[in-house]
């Protein structure tokens, strides 16, 4: 018989990976799968990559707690995990007098779920974002809410628990789940794995897996959000994450900077099929006029991508952290949308803590580090710092994205750390190299053939994105 | 900090020509900053035939043309540094670049060329509908994977947009074994040159659709499955009800080319319609002796005149080193009229040293046309034009005494014989 | 009366030939040539790159020195397809002579140190 993992997580998205990390703490053997080819390759990075304060979900629930513990994390966990943060924080605004009373209910909320906040006049508001729209009636200021780098946060996070012992293999879809002499038999794809406790984090798939095991009461009704991002040479347009009045259906379009200085403006929300990311001018439209209403002057025509991410809404309306009904070893960590990102670090910790510890001998790993090495981000570091690189590292010198200015050096060390990328996409998550106003169109030859000779296999091997995304189709005159 | 008299950013055809007409007008310290491995830019590529009639009174490929200014830059001695990517620039002309040799250099210009070229519009730039697949790629990327690496994109293709890379890859795609099943054009003409709609299309029997686009991108398994292709109305917008379904691995996109001036947006350098730089009669930019010329200033037809303007461009950075362009004449501003989608220059300063050659494309399509440049009442010119069409970059030459006492606005526009 | 694009320069002028082979609309002499060269005997210069056996992912590019049977275009791109060629390359070099028996070489077009 194969070896029996002590815990086997399944999905690598930014759940899944902060429960991983959260786990290496502990002498454990722990195995984590994705159906995809790389960490945070579904919801974890097609999102607002907002890192929420937490006054907007209902008191009491697990998304309200989770957020305002995980929000705290995050000044302490970006140091550790080397991810680009700005805790710029937000602002809800109201445009029509009678939205002021509902801005107060959210203050008064805020109140309950214990997150610092400040009612803001019309002036205020002008004051701290001059091109908001001049009908701007009054705004919810949230200091603690900040914008990250998603894509960074998970493969760092994935990264570290690597570093700390974990087991990550990509491309491993879960088919089937049994029991069976008290051991889980996780049947995927391409193998079979055995592990006394299974974590269930697959985001928009948690349900069908859960049910692998157990009829369940719940279901992911996924639903899809379409975004612009546009380019980064707009400084100043806002300053400040910019929120409508939240809905029914949602926080609403919201407009931002981004921890790399872009716009994004979005999210739309509709019902979609799973692993539906397609995005549609009807749908663009209805954003962009939402936005507009909120910010007059977005510089629509330095739209470099248009993009679509899914959540895992759930008909219970509230986070699924538990354990299966029938069995303790079987551990559900679904309907994790919004603040999903936020809350990942505190949903970890309670899961392994709360819900791993009564299972299971939790024995400190003696050699974990929360930290990652440092990366060299050569745009951010000072003069004398990249010359210092470049004169370790020549490679540091040779600048390979033209638009963002990402060196060969970066994208080499991104393929020297213990989750490096076997994609275009995947390279241009971790560098920004690709992520500029070209779109790659300079570069991703050039990446491309690089990430052909680092895995020593064919250009035509090389996928933009997932499994079976090839972009060459065959090589011509080959040399015989 | 080095200081060098000219730095000029890019070797292209631009930057070749700029570099060589400024050597020839008396600038010897000069340096030629390229971010590839060769000099030439994007000519590398364009490996078809059709380059330089006017300039070289010959046909030639673009490896071909580029050469004949490389040939140049050597004979002249000019110095060039490759692999040397340009990543800042102040605007009292601080230019720092960044190679593997040298690190982190700044230098000290005191003029400045910028021929950074252009890129493509991509998918994310005209808000592609449907799903983000591989598959879809543009046509120079295409056209960069096959020329130079001997990487194939695709076997069967659909091409959305119908300007002259397009219409090359085209081509060359169905040369190389590949099925070009056809070109989609949203608007009702050709973005391209006729001889390519010839030579690149009709000799293979590739259809071109007209008034059509991509209204859906349909992926499986990651990669591009089909397209459709939609109708559109006269104001561009989906008519329902009459998609054609492709069935094909790639999508190529030929939908425009932007100036790529990222340098100059750093220095908040100010910007026309064309999005490149506001320049006056010497390529010279509102940036005092920052001048640009070539694709990274507005998007041409014809290399050749992408070098002729590139002299203007070296020759007008030789004068302001010997302080012979006062920056502070009368600016007069010139301005697209009826029927134009720009002009340029967009001003010039009062009494020219040269004449000046007012360039312009027209919005659509037009024949039997007065083209008027007046200032005020006065009539600077009017000269008839038979055809005129948006893919093509009319020029107008004036006589610098026709500007004398001119002191209004300049408007360029078209009227009906 | 046969209607044609000139392809001789990027100006495209519409030819217009008729029975007598006189052409009209061409605004220059090379355009009356081709006119006739098209209707009688079409032919295209053939622009493509040959592998750099020496540099890996490298091709060079390559032409027909003179214009080629429009008919046999695709045979000649076969022809060009067999070679390889070893860097460095000079423009003008000839990798192909008499491809076909067309009387057309496949020359370099570009410098590969």
């Amino acid at each position: 018989m194969k070896q029996i993992h002590d815990v086997l997580i399944i999905g690598a998205g930014v759940t899944g990976t902060m429960i991983a990390r959260e786990l290496s703490k502990y002498v454990l053997d722990v195995v984590i799968l994705d159906k995809n080819n790389d960490a945070g390759d579904a919801t974890s990075s097609a999102n607002s990559a907002i890192i929420h304060s937490g006054y907007d979900p209902e008191p009491g629930t697990l998304k309200a707690k989770f957020n305002v513990l995980g929000n705290a994390k995050y000044p302490k966990l970006v140091e550790e995990l080397d991810v680009p943060f700005i805790q710029c924080g937000s602002l809800t605004i109201a445009i029509e007098d009678e939205q002021l009373p509902v801005l107060k209910e959210l203050a008064e909320r805020s109140k309950i779920n214990g997150v610092p906040v400040q009612l803001l006049n019309k002036e205020e508001v002008l004051k701290m974002e001059p091109n908001i729209n001049p009908e701007v009636k009054g705004a919810l200021f949230a200091p603690t809410a900040g914008i990250i780098d998603p894509f960074n946060l998970v493969v760092h996070a994935m990264e570290n628990a690597i570093d700390n012992g974990v087991t990550f293999l990509r491309s491993q879809e879960v088919l089937d789940i049994k029991k069976e002499n008290d051991v889980y038999k996780v049947k995927t794809n391409k193998d079979e794995f055995y592990a006394k406790i299974v974590i269930n984090a697959a985001g928009v798939f948690s349900d069908k897996i859960a049910q692998m095991v157990e009829p369940i009461d719940w279901a992911i009704t996924p639903r899809k959000g379409e975004y612009f991002l546009l380019d980064h040479y707009a400084d100043g347009l806002v300053n400040h994450t910019i929120f409508p009045l939240p809905s029914k259906k949602g926080k609403g379009v919201l407009v931002s900077q981004t921890s790399s200085g872009n716009y994004i403006v979005g999210p739309s929300s509709e019902l979609a099929s799973p692993d539906d990311v397609s995005t549609d001018g009807e749908t663009l439209g209805n954003i962009r006029r939402a936005a507009t209403l909120m910010v007059p002057s977005i510089p629509f025509n330095q739209t470099i991508r248009v993009f679509a991410g899914e959540r895992a809404t759930c008909t219970r309306h509230d986070f699924i952290i538990e354990y299966a009904k029938s069995d303790k070893n079987f551990i559900n960590v679904a309907g994790i949308e919004s603040p999903g990102l936020a809350s990942s670090p505190a949903i970890a910790e309670y899961v392994v803590e709360t819900l791993v510890r009564p299972l299971i001998t939790l024995k400190s790993n003696p050699k974990f580090n929360p930290c990652i090495k440092k990366y060299h981000r050569m745009h951010y570091l000072s003069e004398e710092e990249q010359q210092k690189a470049i004169a370790e590292d020549s490679d540091f010198g040779e600048i390979i994205c033209n638009c963002e200015h990402i060196s060969l050096g970066e994208i080499k060390e991104a393929l020297s750390r213990s989750c490096p990328p076997v994609s275009i996409k995947g390279v241009k998550r971790r560098t920004r190299s690709g992520y500029g106003k070209c779109q790659g169109g300079f570069c991703q030859p050039k990446v491309l053939l690089l990430l052909a000779k680092h895995y020593g296999v064919s250009p035509t091997e090389i996928p933009l994105a997932e499994d079976g995304s090839y972009i060459i189709d065959h090589e011509i005159k080959e040399a015989k | 900090m080095k200081t060098v008299d000219l730095v000029v950013i890019g070797s292209g055809a631009a930057g070749m020509a700029a570099a060589v007409e400024a050597k020839k007008n008396g600038v010897d310290d000069i340096l030629i900053l390229e971010k590839e491995e060769r000099l030439g830019g994007i000519l590398n590529q364009c490996i078809h035939n059709g380059f330089g009639l006017t300039e070289f009174k010959e046909e030639l490929t673009g490896p071909e043309y580029l050469q004949r200014f490389v040939d140049q830059v050597k004979e002249l001695k000019i110095p060039y540094k490759l692999n040397s990517q340009v990543i800042d620039l102040s605007k009292d002309k601080v230019v720092t670049y960044s190679n593997k040799e040298d690190g982190l250099v700044k230098i000290q210009a005191k003029a400045i060329v910028m021929a950074t070229g252009c890129y493509e519009r991509n998918a994310g730039a005209i808000m592609l509908p449907g799903d983000r697949c591989s598959g879809v790629i543009t046509a120079g990327t295409a056209q960069r994977y096959l020329n130079i690496n001997g990487l194939m994109v695709g076997k069967r293709i659909v091409i959305l947009g119908s300007g002259d890379i397009g219409l090359i890859m085209a081509r060359r795609l169905t040369l190389e074994g590949a099925k070009v099943l056809c070109v989609s054009e949203l608007m009702p003409y050709s973005a391209g040159l006729n001889r390519n709609i010839q030579q690149c299309l009709i000799d293979f029997n590739i259809p071109l659709y007209l008034s059509r686009t991509v209204s859906k991108v349909v992926g499986k398994n990651g990669r591009l499955e089909k397209v459709i292709l939609s109708a559109v109305d006269d104001k561009l917008q989906i008519i329902p009800g009459t998609e054609m379904e492709f069935e094909c691995d790639t999508l190529i996109l030929s939908v425009g080319l932007i100036p790529y001036i990222s340098l100059l947006n750093y220095i908040d350098c100010p910007t026309s319609s064309t999005r490149g730089a506001v320049v006056n009669q010497y390529m010279e930019t509102m940036v005092d002796g920052i001048f640009t010329a070539g694709n990274c200033l507005h998007v041409h037809d014809v290399v050749d005149f992408v070098s002729d303007e590139a002299r203007l461009a070296g020759r007008s950075a030789a004068l302001y080193l010997q302080n012979k362009i006062n920056n502070s004449e009368n600016k007069i501003n010139i301005k697209p009229g009826n029927g134009l989608s720009y002009v340029l220059p967009q001003f010039i300063l009062e009494n020219s040293l040269e004449d000046i050659v007012i360039k312009f494309r027209v919005r659509r399509p037009v024949q039997d046309q007065i083209v008027w440049i007046k200032s005020g009442e006065t009539v600077i010119m009017k000269q008839i034009k038979p055809v005129m069409i948006p893919s093509e970059m009319v020029m107008i030459k004036i006589a610098k005494d026709k500007l004398v006492g001119i002191k209004e606005d300049i408007v360029v526009s078209l009227e009906d014989r | 009366m046969k209607e044609l694009t000139c392809i001789v320069c990027p100006r495209g002028c519409r030819l217009k030939v008729d029975d007598n082979m006189e052409v009209t609309g061409n605004t220059c002499p090379r355009g009356k040539i081709y006119a006739i060269n098209e209707l009688t005997h079409p032919t295209r210069t053939i622009t493509s790159s040959v592998r750099v056996s020496n540099r890996p992912y490298t091709l060079v590019s390559v032409k027909t020195d003179k214009p080629v049977p429009k008919d046999k275009m695709f045979e000649v791109m076969k022809e060009i397809d067999k070679i390889s060629v070893e860097a460095p390359t000079r423009i003008g070099q000839i990798v192909l002579a008499n491809v076909l028996g067309t009387d057309s070489n496949v020359v370099i077009t570009k410098d590969i140190d």
